[in-house]
């Protein structure tokens, strides 16, 4: 198992946020967290990178267990560094370009020489299909490129998993396609990916597991066919009916 | 106007504006350098909410806010050498006006700092970027470019507060106009022509101003 997500506790001053959320994904795994707005997807996200502190649980990450509610500082910047994180908004570095924008994380958070970042950058850059605007801000970008180079800039640092959070919550219809077609892209080529998502398309397609989630607790996990086909909970069968009615 | 009224403004003309050039732009010069450090200093301590040393900063600021320039330079120039600490004029001058408009300038750079979305640092973290590293490289160039203009302002203030530096000896721009007034008593002409001389020191200032603000531009040219 590459990671195994245990028993996540969160509150904000008098709500409960996530009330034990437990998850096991495996390499290779494209998880799609579901649930209406308000069920703690995000947050749950946002404590498996210490973008917020959990008040308990733990992770076992390649056979090293991390608390996740109190970690060195040391252990968080290692546990990153094999993480990557897509956020909703996609923020970008504004004062960087595209190109920078990707290289940034390589040559001040990793180490690498400019040269050697900037191949792999651009590598990435190709793969999202925006080697064409290496010299642009990304306020000169739609919001579909932006979360392309977002993704670039997340597979650029070769991470073992990455935490897409509503990747195209944000955008206009008309450009959620393509950014939707690269992260299919990348979970073929084998991307473990846990992806908080609102587009069934992608849940139902291309994740091969579900977690629905409600009221910061788990309703059901389940293989993405089963889930969307024969669920076990009453709420999960209500949820599919609503949505086939769209 | 009398001939020797038109032969005094055109002897101390050149007089006035060699002291400015000379000790009032590096006077503004050096103190601007000292206010933007120190400035930057407290900011950061306070947006990185640094326990204990932060109380310090809002002290410091509270005091240096809530007392006279004129005053603070008299306690400095005056004041100490009572307790044995004797500061020439000019370091003095460097001293209070730096650390005076450093107490402004840190609130600006403070809001400019967290203007810049949180959003900003998350990215920075999720990428195995250090905090400082973050800092140097994503907040501080768009938290100051936006602060540009605000620090601009600052300077031209500062420019003119070095006037008040004659008040403790310092001999420049104002202090010459007092000194040459003394000798010929042209009040009225002899100031107008001080505060033209300030006049041209900060328009250019402005200019400068205008051109920096067009050079940073914003990213790709789209304001956020």
């Amino acid at each position: 198992m590459m990671l195994e997500i245990r028993d996540v506790k969160k509150r904000f001053g008098g709500l409960t946020v996530l009330d034990g959320i437990s998850l096991d994904v495996e390499k290779g795994d494209v998880v799609a967290v579901l649930g209406p707005s308000g069920s703690g997807k995000t947050t749950f996200l946002r404590c498996l990178n210490y973008l917020e502190t959990a008040d308990s649980g733990s992770m076992t990450f390649d056979g090293e267990k991390f608390d996740l509610h109190s970690t060195g500082k040391r252990e968080i910047a290692r546990l990153r560094r094999k993480t990557a994180f897509v956020f909703q908004n996609y923020n970008l570095f504004l004062n960087k370009t595209v190109l920078q924008n990707v290289t940034l994380g390589l040559t001040s958070g990793m180490g690498m020489d400019k040269k050697k970042a900037e191949a792999v950058a651009l590598e990435m850059l190709e793969k999202v299909g925006m080697a064409d605007k290496l010299q642009n801000y990304p306020n000169q970008l739609s919001g579909g490129q932006q979360q392309r180079v977002a993704i670039a800039r997340a597979m650029a640092t070769k991470p073992e998993i990455i935490y897409f959070d509503e990747p195209t919550s944000a955008l206009d219809p008309e450009l959620i396609g393509e950014v939707l077609a690269v992260m299919r892209k990348l979970a073929e080529d084998g991307m473990t990916m846990l992806v908080v998502t609102h587009e069934m398309d992608f849940a139902r397609n291309v994740s091969n597991k579900v977690m629905f989630m409600e009221g910061g607790k788990v309703v059901e996990t389940a293989p993405s066919k089963q889930f969307f086909e024969n669920p076990a909970e009453e709420r999960v069968k209500e949820f599919i009916r609503k949505i086939q009615n769209l | 106007m009398t001939e020797r009224l038109w032969g005094i403004l055109t002897d101390s003309f050149p007089k006035m504006l060699e002291y400015g050039i000379k000790v009032t732009i590096p006077l503004t010069i050096l103190s601007f350098a000292l206010a933007l450090t120190v400035a930057l200093g407290v900011a950061l301590i306070q947006y990185a909410r640094v326990k204990g040393i932060r109380q310090i900063c809002r002290f410091y600021i509270w005091i240096t806010r809530g007392t006279p320039l004129l005053v603070q330079l008299y306690i400095v120039f005056y004041g100490l050498p009572k307790i044995g600490i004797v500061l020439d004029a000019f370091p003095s001058a460097v001293i209070v006006l730096g650390l005076n408009e450093a107490a402004y300038m840190a609130e600006t750079i403070r809001g400019t700092l967290e203007s810049v979305s949180a959003g900003q640092l998350e990215a920075g973290y999720c990428v195995g970027m250090s905090w400082p590293k973050i800092m140097w490289h994503v907040v501080l160039p768009q938290a100051m470019r936006t602060a540009f203009p605000a620090l601009s302002n600052s300077m031209i203030a500062m420019l003119k507060e070095t006037s008040m530096a004659a008040t403790i000896t310092v001999m420049e721009l104002f202090r010459q106009a007092q000194v040459i007034n003394g000798r010929v008593y042209e009040p009225l002409a002899l100031y107008i022509e001080a505060a033209l001389i300030y006049l041209i020191f900060c328009t250019i200032l402005t200019w400068l101003q205008h051109r920096g603000e067009k050079k940073l531009g914003s990213y790709g040219g789209v304001r956020t």
